[in-house]
Formats: C-alpha cells, structure tokens, sequence
C-alpha cells in the first residue's frame, strides 16, 4: 500500500471540507473495499478521511412510508435490524448474503453503492425498490445515481448519509454466489411496488446493476414465476469471465428471477 | 506518523504508526501477538481474524489507525498465560479440530464470535454457513465443526466469555 495522509473528521460538514481541500481524497467508512485496493496498488490516495467517528450516520428508522438507513450502517447491522426486517424482509436477507460475517461486521452500505462494483449487491437492491440516495449537497435517484462500472454521480465533495427505501408491497433478492469471493456472479430483485413491478441484475452486467424490462411488463400482468416462463435475456453485454459465460449469466437470471417471484410470494 | 492508543487483550497499548500500518501488523509486529496470522492477505481466509470491540473482523482488511481508541482481543487474550485454555481452545484439542494449525487462530476467534452471536446451541449446518470467510486446507472442516459445537456447549459453563 502507497503512503497516505490520515484525517479522522467528526462531521460530514469537515468531512466534506477535506475532500475539497485534498484533491483525489477518498472517505473511508468499513474499508473492506478500498482497503483490499489500496493493498493491490491499484489505488493510491494521497488523502484518506475516515467516517468511522462521524456521529448519526448509522441510524435505522422508518419515516413516513420509507426505511432510512444510514450510510455508515453495517451489513451486520442492517441484516440483524428488527426494523429492517420488518419493513423489507427482503434488504435484511440481501446484507445476510454479503461476504462473511467478518466483512458484515465492517463493510457500509454507503461504501458498498459509492464504489458501484458491478457485483456487489445493494445496488440491486436500490434499483429496483427505487430508494433515493441522499447526500450532503442533494437527494438523487438510482437511474441517475449508478453511471456504468464503478462510476456514480457522486461529485468529489458529496457524501452519501443515508438512503430512502421505499417499503414495497413484496420483495425478494436471490443471489448466485461466487464461491471463492462470495460476490454476486448474478444477483436479482424482484420487487413488487404499488405502481409497478422491478426486476434487477447485478454481477451479470458489464455496465453494472440493470433492470430487465420484459421480465417487469410480465410480473404487472402476473406476479408469478409462470409469467416469466419461456423469457429469456439476451446474453449480449454480460459479462464472460473464468467464473461463467454470458450465455450462463443470461440463464442464471431467468431461474433466479423465478426463484425470486416464488420467495416474494412466499413470504406475504 | 500516527499516534494510536487501543486496549489488547485487556492492556492498555500505543503506538507511533504509519496510518498505512495494518491491524494485523500493528498486532504481529509492534505487540509481537502473532499468534494472529495472514493467510491469504485479501480478506477471504480468515486467518487473521480478531475482535474489535467484541464483533470479529478481518485484521488484515483494518487500518490499525482505524482501531484508535478501540478494544481489540486476539488469540493470546482469550486465556491468561498458564491458566487453563478457553473453552472453545480446548475443544479444539479434544476433537482435533486442526491439522497444521494456521488457520486455527482465526477460526476459533470466528467461533468465539459466533456463539456471542447465536448461542451455545448451534447445528453443524449453521456453523458450517457461519465459517465461510474462514478456510482450512488441511481438516476438511470436519473436525472444526465438531470443535465448534462442542466448544459453544462448553462455553455456557464457563466464566471465559
């Protein structure tokens, strides 16, 4: 790991001073992301600002008809919540999924959907239940959020402090793990909203978290697996690596998107 | 340089560390508890898991800058020097629960970690799902799930948390 220098703020107000004052500073909250790259080289901040004695960024609560969960809110944390799992069944189950349970101990969800790797989980999560991610300059929307492979609209001196979820009528995310790094080779929500329905892929995507849209017309008609019975995704733009072949991905998020509709009824 | 103060194992510790210094070498190198290894160095093994403020986590994925101010228990910390081993220790010797013995320092803080977290009654299915950020390339597990069951058992009648 390349040398750094350590700034620990305690608000978001300093926090957000020393990005701007520090060019090419990166927050760390978990480091359970940029910890592992920075040991790789493969970034080298000169700055590094820690959240971690940033106070009321890892709160749990409902307001109104929404769940707000803190950016510096650990898998752990958001997986054990009885709040969460009573508004969202479905986001508690999908931080459970994540790493180990040493990694839930540390890693955020702020961290987690402000790297946007293509195979992590909650931006699936956040596509597809339409949460709003708030920062410390302004509310942004998840199409606008997510901006392909590990870009976000984040701006050098925003930080995300939380996340609105609206609390959907049924929701399910089934995730088929990489066995050895335990990240999403395809991850899918299925969340059925009062509007609409909402059907995500992550870790298939070359671009990053996805909606099928064909998948989601179904589901209006139909919340069953049966509605989804003889779609397919295109294989096209998926990833292909040692782990699986787009054409496998492509298969995968039609069984799994099935297997989500079944778990999203299931549970109501 | 950064000045670090945290308390190891139940003692009062500092440091002048370089804030690129992680967690696990502050332990190994600084402390000399290397009774915390570094296995695979990219969060996956497990071999250098600790407990910081009672909750496991990756040593080796931790700024040791970040552990500032914190309470952090490794291996050397579950038993006082001499005195009899921890609960989960000795069901690690009775039911061979290790071959080789790298990864056993991780695991057992993992199993340490898990009955604070489930319980002392805890299915071979549940401990299996629980270890996966810890590998073993010697027992075939086995044996570890067996330790661990065993071990949670014991530690509900044992004043060694």
């Amino acid at each position: 790991m390349y040398e750094f220098k350590y700034h620990r703020p305690a608000t978001v107000r300093q926090a957000a001073n020393l990005l701007i004052k520090n060019e090419d500073a990166k927050l760390i909250a978990g480091g359970h992301t940029l910890v592992p790259v920075m040991k790789q080289r493969l970034a080298a901040p000169p700055h590094i600002i820690d959240l971690s004695h940033v106070e009321g960024l890892d709160g749990i609560e409902i307001k109104g008809r929404s769940l707000v969960i803190g950016a510096t809110a650990t898998h752990a944390t958001v997986a054990n919540s009885p709040v969460v799992g009573e508004a969202l069944p479905a986001l508690a189950e999908l931080a459970a999924l994540i790493g180990d349970p040493a990694v839930r101990h540390k890693g955020t969800i702020g961290g987690s959907l402000a790297n946007n790797d293509p195979t992590a989980d909650y931006p699936a999560a956040v596509l597809a239940l339409g949460a709003t991610i708030v920062t410390n300059k302004r509310k942004l929307k998840p199409e606008e959020f997510f901006q392909g492979l590990f870009t976000t609209a984040l701006e050098a001196d925003e930080i995300i402090t939380k996340v609105l979820f609206p609390v959907a009528k049924k929701a399910a995310y089934v995730k088929f793990r990489n066995q050895a790094s335990r990240y999403a080779l395809v991850g899918v929500f299925v969340a059925k909203r009062p509007s609409d329905v909402r059907v995500t892929v992550t870790g298939a995507g070359s671009e990053g978290v996805f909606r099928v849209t064909a998948f989601e017309e179904a589901l209006k008609k139909r919340f069953s697996p049966k509605a989804l019975e003889g779609l397919t995704v295109p294989a096209d733009g998926l990833n292909s690596d040692l782990h699986g072949s787009a054409e496998y991905r492509a298969h995968l998020i039609g069984v799994l998107a099935r297997r989500a509709v079944e778990a999203a009824n299931n549970r109501a | 340089m950064a000045k670090i103060s945290m308390i190891v194992n139940g003692n009062q510790v500092s440091g002048n560390v370089d804030p690129r210094t992680l967690l696990v070498q502050f332990l190994r190198e600084n402390l000399r508890l290397t009774g915390t290894h570094v296995g695979c160095d990219t969060s996956q093994c497990g071999a250098c898991v600790v407990h910081l403020d009672g909750k496991a986590v990756k040593s080796c994925t931790t700024l040791a800058v970040m552990a500032d101010g914190h309470a952090v228990t490794t291996i050397e910390g579950l038993a006082a020097d001499g005195a009899p081993l921890h609960p989960m220790q000795e069901a690690f010797r009775e039911h061979h629960g290790l071959q080789c013995g790298f990864c056993t320092p991780g695991m057992i803080m993992t199993a340490v970690d898990l009955v604070h977290r489930k319980g002392h009654d805890l299915s071979d299915h549940l401990i299996r799902e629980e270890l996966e950020g810890n590998l073993c390339r010697c027992t075939g597990y086995q044996n570890i799930v067996q330790s661990i069951a065993a071990g949670a058992k014991a530690m509900a009648n044992s004043d060694l948390a």
